[in-house]
């Protein structure tokens, strides 16, 4: 049976604040109340990638989880719209371009996503998450977290 | 040692078209053509401009760590580096051969990562070619493109590919980057909960790999012309095969063929490749150029990968692809196939094949239970020779008795075919590109013989400190205005021809 909400975080622990969708992912996967275990299936991955797009399909509801080097601080919540992409390759697909190849598979719209994207600020290679970054994904969870209630009717 | 178009005779006053990077393959690579005024390619060269240094950088490393570490060589094929270095140092452990349960274990592993590969590679790399057409708009050419318009295909692909990583996750403990080999045997066997849920999808998976051979004959068939001679060449072919000469993916003999078909080479233990098997450095590029060492650098090189190991082995031990292969064979009429966009065909048999492999280990009981090490008498070197999905990888490493590597040398698949792919870009430029006015399109033709190979560009940048560099600074009339090279170990004769 799949879980009617999806959350997806991208990201590479290795990279700084990279690490932020996996992380605030990871969180959230630990406060989950035992009784919404099968309500909620979380995924995370270095980055989005096509076949992502089908694991989209019989969901009620999808969360993006990412880092953000332009979102205002702490965090953006943004519904989003599928769009055609516009960068050079695909092996790094946007939520918007995802949600376009969903069409295309499936013929019909995909499910309401939604993108959390968290603000960060160096993604250098081999460094820990940052101190305020750290600060923006405290507020990104509690965020998170109400989304979920709502969903919930909580 | 030069081929022709390697090296432009005289290179002052002509015009440099470059393609950079090359798209829709692994890693960082680059075309640059030089052209006369009428349009006439004089030079073209496959640039391979990663540098990695994974060689180097693995010495003075315990030996355990090594088959998690070469993971990181690559994205796509990691699971076979896992394995070539494991099978290495089963070697030097003593473990030979492993536990039946292991063997099947890292079997399922290995079939499994190249189903994904394969279908990675064809349908969301080289689909958007074949079905679009090599000068179709390149805004659509690629997967998202294939999603829009032959949504069916597009999705066989990606369920493919998933059931692929999925054989992976369940077998090394994540879809990349996993650590489920280790030296003398693996670390977990597979539940019975996770073989149901693999075979419950088998049925369909070898329906839509079927599927795929028969969309690919039916593009070879629908433009005969193009898919017998786009660039066409002969070469020697080298894999592995089983004693029997049988196609065997993860273990086996080398074997070589010439260009007419004759064994030129057969039944050499993967340990002993280092009597056979020679690599050139040119300062052009970072990624060596192998050959066969009894035919010498200029006869000597050879192709590697579906193309070859489907016409190396005597026949494949599953029933479907076997008729496949022979419908191949068939085609070629008695004589082997040199075209590049053969290989797309032989990737789909393979594919297909892989998919026959994994629904027989996965009935196959020592999956769920039997040993997972074994030990023997400690060695002090190993080597692990593998069919990875690009071609024959081989791993060769010594250990001291401190457990730490003192020295690694890797041969990848990609790098076997560096002169192929050479070759290739040759061709088509002769072919499509001389007197023509430059197009995107036509420029996409180079990379379409480029991506037949399916190379991995990260994989065959491994080596550091044993690179010639010459480096020539031009004015923009083409004078000479500085020139400076370094000293390498290598078997490279410098003649005076500018490297540009």
């Amino acid at each position: 049976m799949t879980a009617p909400i999806l959350i997806l975080g991208w990201g590479n622990p290795s990279r700084g604040d990279d690490a932020l969708g996996p992380l605030c992912v990871a969180a959230l996967a630990d406060l989950l109340p035992k009784e919404w275990q099968t309500k909620i299936e979380f995924l995370e991955d270095y980055q989005l990638q096509v076949e992502h797009a089908l694991d989209m399909v019989g969901r009620q509801q999808v969360l993006f989880i990412d880092a953000s080097l332009t979102a205002t601080a702490p965090f953006e919540v943004t519904p989003l719209q599928a769009a055609p992409e516009t960068c050079v390759t695909t092996h790094a697909m946007s939520p918007q371009a995802l949600m376009q190849v969903y069409h295309h598979l499936n013929g019909h719209t995909p499910p309401p996503c939604t993108l959390l994207a968290i603000r960060g600020e160096t993604f250098e290679l081999g460094q820990p998450l940052g101190v305020n970054a750290q600060a923006h994904l405290e507020a990104a969870l509690q965020c998170a977290w109400q989304l979920l209630k709502s969903w919930f009717h909580v | 040692m030069t081929f022709a178009l390697e090296t432009a005779a005289n290179p002052v006053g002509l015009r440099r078209v470059a393609i950079d990077p090359v798209s829709r393959v692994e890693g960082h690579g680059k075309v640059t053509l030089l052209l006369d005024e009428h349009n006439n390619v004089q030079q073209a060269r496959l640039h391979i401009v990663e540098f990695r240094g994974f060689e180097k950088f693995i010495e003075g490393r315990p030996y355990w760590e090594v088959p998690v570490m070469v993971q990181r060589l690559c994205g796509i094929c990691p699971v076979s580096h896992h394995l070539a270095a494991a099978k290495a140092f089963d070697r030097v452990v003593g473990a030979v051969p492993v536990s039946a349960s292991a063997t099947a274990v890292r079997r399922l592993m290995h079939y499994g990562q190249i189903l994904q590969s394969h279908a990675l590679h064809f349908f969301h790399l080289s689909s958007p070619d074949l079905l679009f057409g090599f000068d179709s708009d390149v805004a659509r050419r690629n997967i998202v493109g294939i999603a829009q318009a032959h949504p069916d295909i597009a999705k066989k692909g990606i369920l493919l590919r998933k059931f692929g990583q999925e054989i992976i996750r369940i077998t090394s403990g994540k879809r990349v980057h996993g650590t489920g080999a280790v030296p003398g045997g693996v670390n977990k066997l597979v539940t019975a909960e996770e073989r149901d849920i693999l075979l419950r999808d088998v049925p369909q998976m070898l329906q839509w790999a079927q599927d795929a051979v028969t969309l690919v004959k039916q593009l070879h068939a629908n433009q005969l012309a193009l898919y017998h001679n786009f660039a066409s060449f002969h070469s020697n072919w080298m894999s592995l095969v089983r004693l029997d000469g049988a196609l065997d993916l993860y273990d086996g003999v080398l074997r070589a063929r010439d260009a007419m078909g004759n064994i030129v080479l057969d039944g050499l233990q993967d340990q002993r490749y280092l009597d056979v098997i020679e690599e050139e450095v040119r300062p052009w590029s970072y990624m060596k150029f192998p050959y066969l060492r009894s035919l010498g650098p200029k006869l000597g090189w050879y192709r590697v990968g579906p193309l070859a190991r489907v016409q190396n082995c005597d026949f494949i031990p599953s029933e479907r692809a076997e008729v496949e292969r022979q419908i191949f064979v068939a085609w070629g009429k008695g004589e082997l196939v040199h075209s590049s966009l053969a290989y797309h065909w032989a990737r789909m048999i393979e594919m297909l094949h892989c998919v026959e492999v994994v629904g027989n280990i996965l009935a196959d009981p020592v999956l769920l239970s039997g040993d997972l090490l074994t030990t023997g008498v400690r060695q002090r070197s190993g080597v692990g020779v593998i069919e990875a999905p690009r071609g024959t990888l081989i791993h060769d490493y010594d250990v001291g008795d401190d457990d730490l590597v003192t020295r690694c040398n890797l041969i990848v698949s990609t790098t076997h075919n560096n002169q192929a792919m050479n070759e290739a870009v040759r061709c088509v430029a002769r072919d499509y590109l001389n007197g023509h006015d430059i197009t995107e399109g036509l420029l996409n033709h180079i990379e379409v013989a480029i991506r037949a190979y399916d190379p991995c560009l990260s994989c065959a940048t491994h080596a550091l400190g044993k690179m010639p560099l010459e480096v020539s600074l031009v004015a923009a009339d083409g004078t000479l205005l500085d020139h400076r090279q370094t000293a390498s170990h290598a078997a490279y004769e410098i003649d005076g021809d500018l490297c540009l």
